[in-house]
């Protein structure tokens, strides 16, 4: 394997979004901080699954940024080098599809894990939120923003313009983030709209990650990991092959 | 047995029921100076996409020193640069910055970046080392490929139309680092539409037209069994009606000025002084030259024209 190789690109991929960080990190973290001041005023003294509102809001707003960055950072980074012209050099380098997914995906991760801290750090200003199980909150972090990363690689590889990025992006990623519990708790949903939510495998990434923090969701934990993971293992595996084919890079 | 830097076997490249390249066969030694010429769309980039990885052949295989470039992809890679024709760039970096990845992905970390710097040195680069890529000229862009391709200290350069915009003295400064860069072992191959560039630096050319080569030969071998000569003539009026026999031979007028292309052993210079004479009009200035790249190179590829026509 070239780990060295695959180093670098992570390395190259980590600087190119710190190059830009406000965009990149500090406009995430203000979005979400406008959430959490409209609807932390919208729930005000509410309680929701028997956890005050504005608390409960704080992972769900943390776990739609690590879904939202993630993807945008493999997104973005691949369709521009698609775009520039700039991914000829890296595949005429000896890194093979799983290094290159590796890399990608790494850098994706460390994006949306710091988007989540920045934001739990500073919304902890405002509002105590407590750590039950940090080892559930860790894995749903890893497996959620590596799906999402994923994801995004994906959807870089087949898009050929922004266009079709912001469509991914706009009709698919954000409805599914948004209709998975963010901001709500699924049984506060009717019936048809509760049990649909039990196909959304972003509804079990925060619902898994929120359980880290208060030790309640709608699903089980081994449900929030099986699903997260199973969904991450497929991704990953059509990446992989995606790059492994050249799938609309290599012609 | 030395494996050669370059080789081809039975390459074919269709896109669709476009054939790019047919069958093409082609064996580049080490240490050569190799021009790879053909008009737009002869398959020339396709050939090095493939060589490169960055396309895959519809069937036969390529090999660089021996490495598979499909099955044995690491390594052929890492034996071979190759400087795109286009001017792409990460808008993210500093040119030293982008320099030492494109060294990273390769596998070769800090110990490279002293070479890195002596590329960045011998390139005229040192001073915009620090410098975003975009904010560099167009010639300026062009040595940061030609650094970037030699990071890793490949084997085999490819140059895929290099000059193409680049100023003169630009130009000069490429080919003087590539000569030296010959000279030091490493095999070159050039595709460029500057044929005296060709001329002047490679020591084997092939010519693909059509996705097949036509040609395949060494410089000079190419040049001298080409079976005419041109001889110019300058007249002393702009109206002169040549003999029939002299007319049958000009190859290109302007005014007094006259190029005629005589056959090797058919038309003598003359003879066709004598006729021009003859007719009642004396000679100004009288040159003959041999015949150029280019004139085999567009007398090949309109013969293919010809018989593809017929």
């Amino acid at each position: 394997m070239n780990i060295y190789g695959c180093y670098a690109l992570f390395i190259k991929e980590l600087r190119r979004f710190y190059s830009v960080i406000l965009q990149t990190v500090g406009a995430p973290v203000v979005t979400a901080l406008l959430y959490m001041a409209v609807f932390g005023q919208v729930l005000k003294g509410q309680t929701i699954e028997g956890v005050p509102g504005t608390a409960f809001l704080v992972p769900g707003l943390m776990m739609m940024s690590v879904i939202q960055n993630s993807f945008a950072n493999t997104s973005s980074s691949f369709t521009q080098s698609k775009v520039m012209g700039n991914l000829v050099f890296m595949l005429m380098t000896p890194l093979s599809p799983f290094e290159i997914y590796l890399a990608y995906t790494g850098a994706a991760l460390v994006r949306g894990c710091l988007v989540a801290v920045v934001l739990f750090v500073v919304t902890h200003v405002f509002v105590s939120v407590p750590i039950m199980h940090p080892g559930l909150i860790l894995v749903m972090l890893i497996l959620s923003g590596g799906t999402l990363a994923v994801m995004g690689l994906i959807a870089g590889i087949l898009a050929d313009k922004f266009d079709h990025l912001a469509a991914f992006q706009n009709f698919f990623i954000m409805p599914m983030s948004f209709l998975s519990g963010v901001f709500y708790s699924i049984h506060s949903l009717p019936p048809f709209w509760q049990q649909a939510s039990y196909f959304n495998p972003f509804f079990y990434m925060i619902d898994g990650f929120r359980r880290g923090f208060f030790g309640v969701g709608d699903a089980s934990a081994i449900d929030a990991i099986a699903v997260a993971a199973g969904f991450f293992t497929l991704v990953s595996a059509i990446a992989i092959w995606m790059l492994a084919r050249g799938f609309r890079i290599r012609s | 047995m030395t494996e050669p830097a370059l080789a081809f076997h039975s390459v074919c490249k269709n896109f669709g029921t476009f054939q790019a390249l047919d069958r093409v066969d082609l064996e580049i030694e080490r240490g050569s100076f190799f021009a790879l010429l053909g008009p737009n769309g002869a398959g020339k980039s396709t050939l090095i996409s493939i060589t490169a990885g960055l396309s895959t052949a519809s069937s036969g295989w390529v090999s660089v020193l021996g490495h598979d470039v499909v099955s044995d992809y690491r390594r052929a890679r890492n034996c071979l640069g190759v400087v795109p024709q286009e001017l792409v760039y990460d808008p993210f970096f500093s040119v030293r910055d982008m320099l030492r990845q494109q060294a990273g992905y390769h596998g070769c970390g800090r110990a490279y970046w002293p070479w890195i710097d002596e590329l960045l040195q011998r390139l005229e680069l040192t001073d915009k080392r620090n410098q975003s890529i975009r904010a560099l000229s167009g010639g300026m862009k062009r040595r940061v490929l030609i650094a970037q391709a030699l990071v890793h200290k490949p084997e085999v350069i490819i140059l895929d139309e290099p000059t193409a915009g680049v100023d003169v003295e630009l130009r000069r400064t490429l080919w003087a680092f590539t000569r030296e860069l010959n000279e030091a072992g490493h095999t070159i191959v050039l595709t460029t539409h500057y044929l005296e560039e060709a001329e002047q630096l490679c020591d084997r050319i092939a010519i693909l037209d059509g996705g097949r080569i036509r040609v395949l030969e060494d410089t000079r071998t190419l040049l001298g069994r080409h079976p005419y000569r041109y001889l110019s003539l300058q007249l002393d009026t702009p109206d002169a009606v040549l003999p029939e026999a002299v007319a049958a031979l000009v190859e290109s007028r302007d005014g007094e000025n006259v190029e005629l292309k005589l056959q090797t052993g058919r038309d003598r210079i003359g003879d066709v002084i004598e006729a021009v004479r003859g007719a009642g009009y004396r000679l100004q200035d009288v040159r003959t030259r041999d015949p150029s790249l280019e004139n085999i190179f567009v007398e090949l590829t309109m013969n293919q024209d010809k018989v593809a026509a017929a």
